[in-house]
């Protein structure tokens, strides 16, 4: 049914009509409304059999997401900034274990300084703990991705993050189609571990494995990584059959004879696509490529649909600080010998605007842009502080002295 | 593409108005997307909400710049906020405000109305965004008020929601009848 719905919400409902058996969270910011749902709809009996476990960290919550999906509970749980990074160890272990929990991930910045605000930097930090990544570009994708994540992950045998970002479409209302409750059962078949846990048939898991074996052992977690890659088009079809949605690994727009083409993921790919609608109506060829699978990297794909491009912008909103892009060296490795361009926006909140996008375009057409660009970055800002440490050694805290010139102090 | 822009203080509700207002679009037929301006909000500090209506869907997500209407929850922000930036040279402006609208430097179109009041009166707290999105019906014509009215009874138990859609219809009449006063004059 389609209504006019909050993100958070909209991707509880998907998640209830998925029947998860277990939902261990940690309910206090990074949050969302996505567990908050959840947690109301399992103490009013309306999911069931559910238990929502108040997890003391977020730590706690995905060693009992761990725990419950070992025992072969379908096992789902939400998280963001901070949250994850708490999480890494676990995250480390249900991957290596080969465990089918779905998370999400509502993206923000992480520290410090303090920023409660959307960017990708927490999910980017996690890109290679051997989870699945699908980045959503709408909140209607939000929906289709978490239902296809259970079942990926359930066939598959791995745990599959969907990364939505924070603020920006988790608490944005907008129109949301929610597939029906018979449909969503008659494509994913309730759950049939791999491996369980079970005292009538004990085994372990998770057991030392020495230098003669674990090469093999991750060498493994690769290929099973990469099979998502072969299993997607057949799931997203038959997703497509129920929804009238086709979800993709990689999705270019207006990519045809275009000789500069924007490489994104997420939200922003939505105001990246009204900007080359602007540019082509003058005359520009410019495209752009939406990668909603990051991990494991699409790179046929992604090589496939930059096939015809002169120029690759990678539009990142993460940054690693001391090289520049973390999406841009796939994107490379996929298209060697083209030039690739980074372009870091929208940290921490900070909106990603049109008007910026369509310098930025114009610029890369003209050959403009330098291999890295901090889109809107406040260079008299980062001058003066520059300045400053290079006055005194102690010359404060930088964060903290930015703040102070913005408001018109200066020191 | 109408974009709207609702100013208020925390715990006034821009986040519900725009809400609201972007659900009246959608049972119309219409694509909206309504989104707050993001941050840890405190409660009496300057918020804004943002609601964008089309006939096509929506892509973009940046906060509204340009807009084609400015709704102002709570008159004092006048003093500390520019509310009329990047509003249309033909843009609306709606103010609650319970005085002549000239007593405000705001543009010459610019339609008060005394929504705090009118929700002391119907609801008996002072909560104005049902009457505000009255008058934003009535001012625009950009949603029907029934639309508005059905999206206030489906976000509301039924006896709280009788009293806002009694205040929306109580704006909107009034708005209305000011809209077409100063058309006569």
């Amino acid at each position: 049914m389609r209504s006019q719905i909050e993100g958070s919400r909209a991707v509880a409902e998907a998640v209830a009509l998925c029947r998860p058996q277990v939902i261990p969270a940690y309910p206090i910011s990074p949050q969302t409304h996505i567990v908050e749902a959840l947690s109301e709809r399992v103490a009013s009996g309306a999911l069931h059999p559910c238990v929502f476990i108040n997890a003391e960290s977020e730590f706690g919550a995905m060693s009992l997401a761990i725990g419950a999906c070992a025992t072969g509970g379908r096992s789902y749980t939400a998280t963001a900034s901070q949250g994850l990074l708490f999480m890494a160890e676990a995250l480390y272990n249900a991957a290596g274990l080969g465990l089918p929990i779905v998370m999400t991930v509502a993206n923000r910045a992480i520290g410090a300084p303090i920023n409660i605000w959307n960017d990708h930097s927490d999910a980017m930090s996690q890109r290679d703990s051997g989870w699945v990544q699908l980045y959503a570009e709408s909140n209607q994708e939000a929906v289709d991705l978490h239902v296809l994540a259970f079942r990926l992950a359930e066939e598959l045998s791995l745990p599959v993050m969907v990364c939505m970002d924070g603020f920006v479409l988790t608490h944005a209302v907008e129109p949301v189609d929610l597939p029906d409750q018979a449909g969503v059962d008659a494509f994913l078949p309730p759950f049939r571990p791999r491996q369980v846990l079970d005292p009538v048939a004990p085994v372990s898991i998770g057991a030392m494995v020495g230098p003669e074996a674990f090469t093999e052992v991750r060498y493994l977690a690769h290929v099973r990584q990469l099979e998502v890659l072969d299993r997607l088009p057949d799931l997203a079809g038959e997703l497509a059959a129920l929804t009238g949605r086709r979800i993709s690994a990689v999705t270019p727009y207006r990519c045809d004879d275009a000789d500069t083409v924007v490489v994104a993921l997420g939200s922003v790919l939505g105001t990246l696509k009204d900007t080359v609608d602007e540019l082509r109506d003058e005359g520009l060829p410019v495209g752009v490529v939406g990668v909603t699978a990051f991990r494991p990297f699409p790179v046929r794909a992604v090589a496939a649909a930059l096939a015809g491009a002169r120029r690759v912008v990678v539009l990142e909103r993460a940054l690693a600080a001391g090289v520049g892009g973390i999406v841009t060296a796939d994107v490379r490795a996929a298209r060697p010998g083209v030039a690739c361009r980074t372009v870091v926006a929208g940290l921490g909140g900070r909106p990603v605007t049109r008007a910026s996008l369509r310098a930025m375009l114009l610029d890369a057409v003209a050959d403009r842009l330098e291999p890295l660009t901090f889109l809107d970055l406040n260079r008299e800002v980062v001058d003066r502080e520059l300045a400053r440490a290079a006055a005194t050694r102690r010359s404060g805290p930088a964060a903290e002295n930015i703040l102070h010139d913005l408001a018109g102090g200066g020191r | 593409m109408f974009a709207v822009r609702i100013h208020g203080r925390g715990g006034q509700g821009v986040v519900t108005a725009a809400e609201l207002l972007s659900v009246a679009a959608f049972t119309e037929g219409r694509h909206a997307q309504a989104f707050p301006s993001f941050g840890s909000e405190r409660t009496g500090a300057p918020v804004v909400a943002f609601c964008r209506i089309d006939t096509r869907p929506i892509r973009t997500r940046e906060p509204i710049a340009i807009a084609d209407c400015v709704i102002v929850q709570d008159p004092t922000l006048l003093r500390h906020v520019d509310v009329l930036a990047g509003l249309r040279p033909a843009g609306s402006v709606l103010v609650n405000w319970a005085g002549p609208v000239d007593q405000l430097e705001l543009p010459p179109g610019a339609v008060a109305v005394a929504a705090t009041q009118l929700a002391l009166r119907h609801v008996g707290r002072p909560v104005p965004n049902a009457a505000l999105l009255g008058g934003f019906a009535a001012l625009t014509g950009q949603v029907r008020l029934e639309s508005v009215l059905d999206a206030i009874r489906g976000r509301f138990p039924a006896s709280l929601a009788a009293a806002n859609v009694a205040a929306a219809q109580e704006a909107y009449d009034l708005v209305r009848a000011e809209c077409e006063e100063r058309q006569d004059a």
